[in-house]
């Protein structure tokens, strides 16, 4: 080492700092230029990876509910619509105590238990910052009441949306259904993005059948959003596709008349055109009321409901079997006349008993001492029922069961509502089948006057009856009459033809539809007394009395005032009209009452009376092609 | 220019006796104000995005960098041979405060970085990065250049005890700064390869050691760095965020104002920390490219005045001076592109807050000092 010099050098010192300095440049641009370098690979070669991923950050496609489809009668009568409703609504990342806000607003606004299971049950699939629905419907003095002490409830607001409303309450309920909040399992089933917004679903009737077309596709709107999911402005709109709006073939005031009619009885009326297969009218009483459900109904009520005595919530139409009774003897005569078991002329005489050789068993008519000489037409237009155990005995069930088949008996109609019954046809498989026993000769004669083990729903009576009326040709039952998308075209609903009912020769079916008008306009029809006079149209009818127990003496028709009313008859009635040109087709049951054929009175004097003509005229709007 | 320092300076005529500039006589060095001007500008215009269009917090902001730019001018008046004698001092107060913070900060049971004085509140860390080159430069000027062993090994306690107490704080990033600043003291005053090459492997043998001595939270941000995506939502979340502002500007930018990742809050400390992720995305490359040309500028000129200072003291100093800055806001922008672990160091003169400001600014006054107090013969 070098002795330290007492002299500085001074010029060795600033050529010593300068190198160094001029060193820490080159460094610094050396290292300044690594910056640049990542820079550029930053913002030019990974550009497009880091726009997409700023873009996903900032920018949330929110989905919009399409407007539900609206549900119109045939004439143009709404039936289902959306109303606006308010309703309060909460964000529970605003609120720092979700508990005490609840107790105060209970203070504010009346909130029901069903109200907070609700909520709790919404508060678990939302997330934090979503506005969930905590009483739907508020009365406009809540809304006042709320407004003026909204500053006390940040994170509580009053929002307006639409609801379902079904303005004919039970009118319409078993054939419209209901729409309900998406429940779990049906979240599964959706198609997710399509209901992104939506928070109800079809659960019921024509809302389920027809969900796809009512509900629309979901709309979004490209919403720019800040890190904390706060949604700052609207970028875009993609608006999505209302719902489409639905016609019935439902004439509504039919649909009324003929829950009038019932007179609060229990039952199911079916009326249905001819010669279109469309559904004029679809009763099932009791009924409910679906804007409860749209609300979200309890479980107390719910329950209540569900274990009514009277079955509400049952939509008799469609799910309920009735034993044909006596509604079945047309059927069975075109048979007999076709296999030739039988002739127009051919007569029995009826001593008011039946026995089958080599059993003992005794079959009563159900007028004690019997109709004396009866014909086919007699036997129908008087309900002769040893008649019909004379037939089906020469027939066979084998025969019985194929023609009740080639009505439509025992199958699904196809008509578009889910949930729909088959029925029963009754044959010796089924019998082994289902019961597990063997088939014996008085089975077959319990089934030749519709009663043992045949069924059948009051759709698929209906529809067999108005095959009768078209002389065999049958039409798929159908409710839709046509469908409409706001500010498109409407498109009519074509009705289907089915497999027609062939007959060797076309003047047997005249014959059992003269017999079957004699039931209501022969003084020794069933229904004569009971439809009464003074009707302006043809029609043709059938009666019966499905009896429910087994307390009586076979067959008489003996004093139901004596029997508890939930265990008199149920009665049937099947009838067209006009019998020469049928414009309507009717099946009646009503459960542990009579009044069957007073119900069809008023169902025909409506339709076929002065009122038809005016609801024609409406009717072009709608359906240019007419009746 | 810079190469021309074995002439002798008094035939040029800008330093002559005779002749003065009004520069001179305000002793302020009119580039590096122009370009501090202009720097600060454009942070400004930054800010102003970055912040949501707060105009009260450009007001705060403005009003900051008027008192920096006061003790700049203030301190531009004091000659070097001034600050020269009272660099013991000055180093001596520094380091009383320190330890005064620190202990009321282990009253306080909590981070205490400052000390309140009603009006202003003094950080005695940032008093100490003028410090501590102020005393190494004033104990080399005495020595004969380049420095030996002892006067390095004498070096080490000025620059680590006032690093450590300031990292005890725990404020990692100013403790960073000091240690820069003295190093580069010793850097500038010749210290020998041998013992930059020896220290810096000894200092990587040392890292397996350090990692205990970290605090948790700096443990995390380390590992964090090397690889963000480990945490995406918590630690990682700010070097992710960042990297998608910068990215997502591209070539020209978004457009001022228009930058997603800062106005929706999506980058976190969007305004101090991060602020340079915000001119990225906002300006793009081009911008960006700009606002590095700018701090080079100063830089530069930082160097320029080096070169040109009068005696080893200011040389030192004014070196250590412009090889801090640099490394400040190098340190800043490397942790925001991610080619650096993130430690708290504002972006100088454009982060939104102020106790680095008056520091930095402080330090250009110094250089403004060294460049127009000159005497006729150079020392």
């Amino acid at each position: 080492m070098l002795k330290r010099t007492s002299i500085k050098n001074h010029y060795h010192e600033i050529q010593l700092t300068s190198r160094r300095s001029m060193l820490a440049i080159f460094v610094i641009s050396i290292i300044i230029g690594l910056l640049i370098a990542r820079l550029a690979y930053l913002q030019i070669y990974k550009n497009a990876l880091y726009t997409t991923l700023s873009t996903k950050n900032a920018i949330d496609l929110v989905p919009i509910e399409p407007p539900r489809g609206l549900i119109y009668d045939r004439n143009g009568v709404l039936l289902a619509e959306n109303i606006p409703v308010f309703s309060l609504d909460i964000i529970p990342q605003q609120i720092p105590n979700l508990q005490r806000t609840l107790a105060a607003l209970s203070k504010v606004v009346e909130i029901s238990d069903s109200d907070t299971i609700q909520f709790q049950k919404q508060l678990k699939q939302h997330r934090r910052f979503d506005e969930i629905p905590l009483k739907l419907r508020l009365t406009e003095a809540e809304v006042a009441r709320f407004t003026e002490s909204q500053y006390h409830f940040p994170g509580v607001l009053i929002k307006a949306r639409l609801m379902r409303h079904y303005p004919y309450g039970e009118s319409f309920s078993h054939v419209l259904g209901y729409v309900g909040r998406i429940n779990t399992r049906e979240l599964g089933e959706i198609d997710q993005i399509n209901y992104s917004a939506s928070h109800y679903i079809g659960k019921l009737g024509i809302e389920k059948f027809y969900e796809e077309e009512l509900h629309g596709n979901v709309g979004y709107e490209e919403v720019e959003n800040d890190a904390s999911g706060k949604p700052i402005r609207v970028l875009k709109k993609t608006s999505g596709k209302p719902g489409k709006n639905l016609y019935l073939t439902i004439d509504s005031g039919l649909q009324l008349v003929a829950e009038k009619a019932l007179q609060g009885h229990s039952g199911a009326v079916v009326a249905i055109q001819p010669k279109t297969g469309q559904v004029l009218a679809m009763v099932s009483q009791p009924a409910y009321d679906p804007n409860i459900f749209v609300i979200g109904i309890s479980q107390k009520d719910y329950q209540a409901l569900q274990q009514s005595d009277t079955k509400p919530l049952y939509d008799r139409a469609l799910r309920g079997t009735y034993p044909l009774a006596s509604t079945i003897k047309p059927y069975l005569a075109l048979e007999g006349l076709e296999s030739g078991a039988t002739t127009p002329e051919y007569t029995i005489f009826d001593n008011g008993t039946f026995k089958l050789p080599n059993y003992s068993r005794v079959w009563h008519d159900w007028v004690r001492n019997g109709h004396g000489r009866v014909n086919l037409s007699r036997a129908i237009a008087s309900s002769c029922d040893i008649y019909f155990y004379q037939l089906s005995s020469k027939m066979g069930i084998k025969l019985m069961d194929d023609i009740l088949m080639q009505f439509g008996f025992g199958a699904f109609t196809g008509i578009d509502l889910d949930g729909e019954l088959p029925g029963v046809v009754a044959s010796p498989e089924w019998k082994l089948k289902v019961k597990g026993q063997h088939w014996y000769p008085g089975d077959t004669t319990n089934s030749s006057i519709g009663q043992g083990d045949m069924q059948a729903t009051p759709l698929q009576l209906a529809s067999a009856v108005s095959t009768i009326a078209n002389h065999g040709q049958r039409y798929l039952p159908f409710l839709l009459l046509g469908e409409q998308e706001p500010g498109k075209l409407y498109i009519a609903h074509q009705s289907m033809p089915l497999a027609p009912v062939k007959l060797r020769d076309d003047k047997f079916w005249d014959i059992v539809i003269k017999a079957m008008q004699d039931v209501v306009d022969n003084p020794q029809g069933t229904a004569y007394t009971h439809y009464g006079r003074g009707y302006t149209y043809t029609i043709a009818g059938k009666t019966g009395t499905a009896a429910l127990s087994r307390r009586r003496i076979p067959n008489e028709e003996d004093k139901q005032e004596s029997v508890p009313e939930k265990l008199r008859d149920h009665h049937l009635f099947i009838a067209f009209a006009p019998v020469d040109d049928p414009k309507i087709a009717i099946a009646i049951i009503t459960e542990n009452s009579n009044n069957a054929i007073d119900v069809a009175r008023a169902i025909m004097d409506y339709y076929l009376g002065n009122q038809v003509n005016v609801i024609r005229q409406q009717e072009t709007k709608v359906q240019p092609a007419g009746l | 220019m810079l190469f021309d320092n074995r002439k002798p300076k008094f035939s040029q005529p800008a330093y002559s006796s005779q002749y003065k500039s009004f520069w001179q006589c305000i002793h302020i060095d009119g580039p590096l104000l122009a370009f501090l001007l202009l720097l600060c500008a454009a942070g400004l215009l930054i800010l102003f995005s970055a912040s949501n269009q707060k105009l009260h917090s450009i007001e705060f902001q403005v009003m900051r960098l008027l008192l920096a730019f006061g003790v700049m001018l203030i301190v531009a008046q004091i000659p070097p041979a001034s600050l020269q004698r009272w660099a013991p001092w000055i180093y001596a107060a520094g380091l009383f405060l320190l330890i005064i913070v620190l202990i009321s900060g282990h009253i306080g049971k909590g981070a205490q970085r400052w000390i309140n004085l009603g009006l202003i509140r003094i950080q005695p860390a940032e008093i100490m990065k003028l410090a501590i080159p102020l005393l190494l430069a004033f104990y080399y000027h005495k020595l004969d250049l380049p420095i030996k062993l002892k006067s390095v090994l004498l070096a080490i306690p000025i620059i680590l005890i006032p690093a450590l107490l300031t990292a005890k704080q725990p404020d990692l990033g100013t403790a960073i700064l000091l240690i820069i600043a003295g190093a580069s003291v010793l850097f500038l005053a010749g210290l020998s390869w041998q013992i930059i090459l020896t220290s810096l492997a000894a200092l990587t043998a040392c890292i397996p050691f350090a990692w205990y001595l970290l605090h948790d939270y700096q443990r995390q941000r380390v590992l964090t760095f090397l690889n963000p995506e480990r945490d995406p939502l918590g630690a990682g979340y700010h070097i992710i965020q960042s990297k998608i502002a910068i990215g997502s500007g591209g070539i020209f930018g978004k457009g001022w104002l228009n930058g997603t990742q800062s106005n929706l809050h999506f980058l976190p400390e969007h305004t101090t920390d991060f602020i340079f992720a915000v001119c990225c995305e906002e300006f793009g490359f081009v911008g960006t490219l700009i606002l590095i040309f700018l701090y080079m500028l100063v830089v530069f000129r930082g160097f320029y005045i080096t070169i040109h200072a009068q005696d080893t003291f200011s040389r030192l100093l004014a070196g250590s001076i412009t090889l801090t800055f640099f490394i400040s806001f190098f340190i800043n922008m490397g942790m925001v592109t991610g080619i650096l672990p993130v430690v708290g160091i504002p972006l100088p003169l454009v982060s939104y807050g102020g106790s680095s400001m008056v520091t930095v600014m402080a330090s250009f006054g110094i250089l403004m000092s060294i460049q127009t107090h000159r005497k006729l013969v150079t020392t």
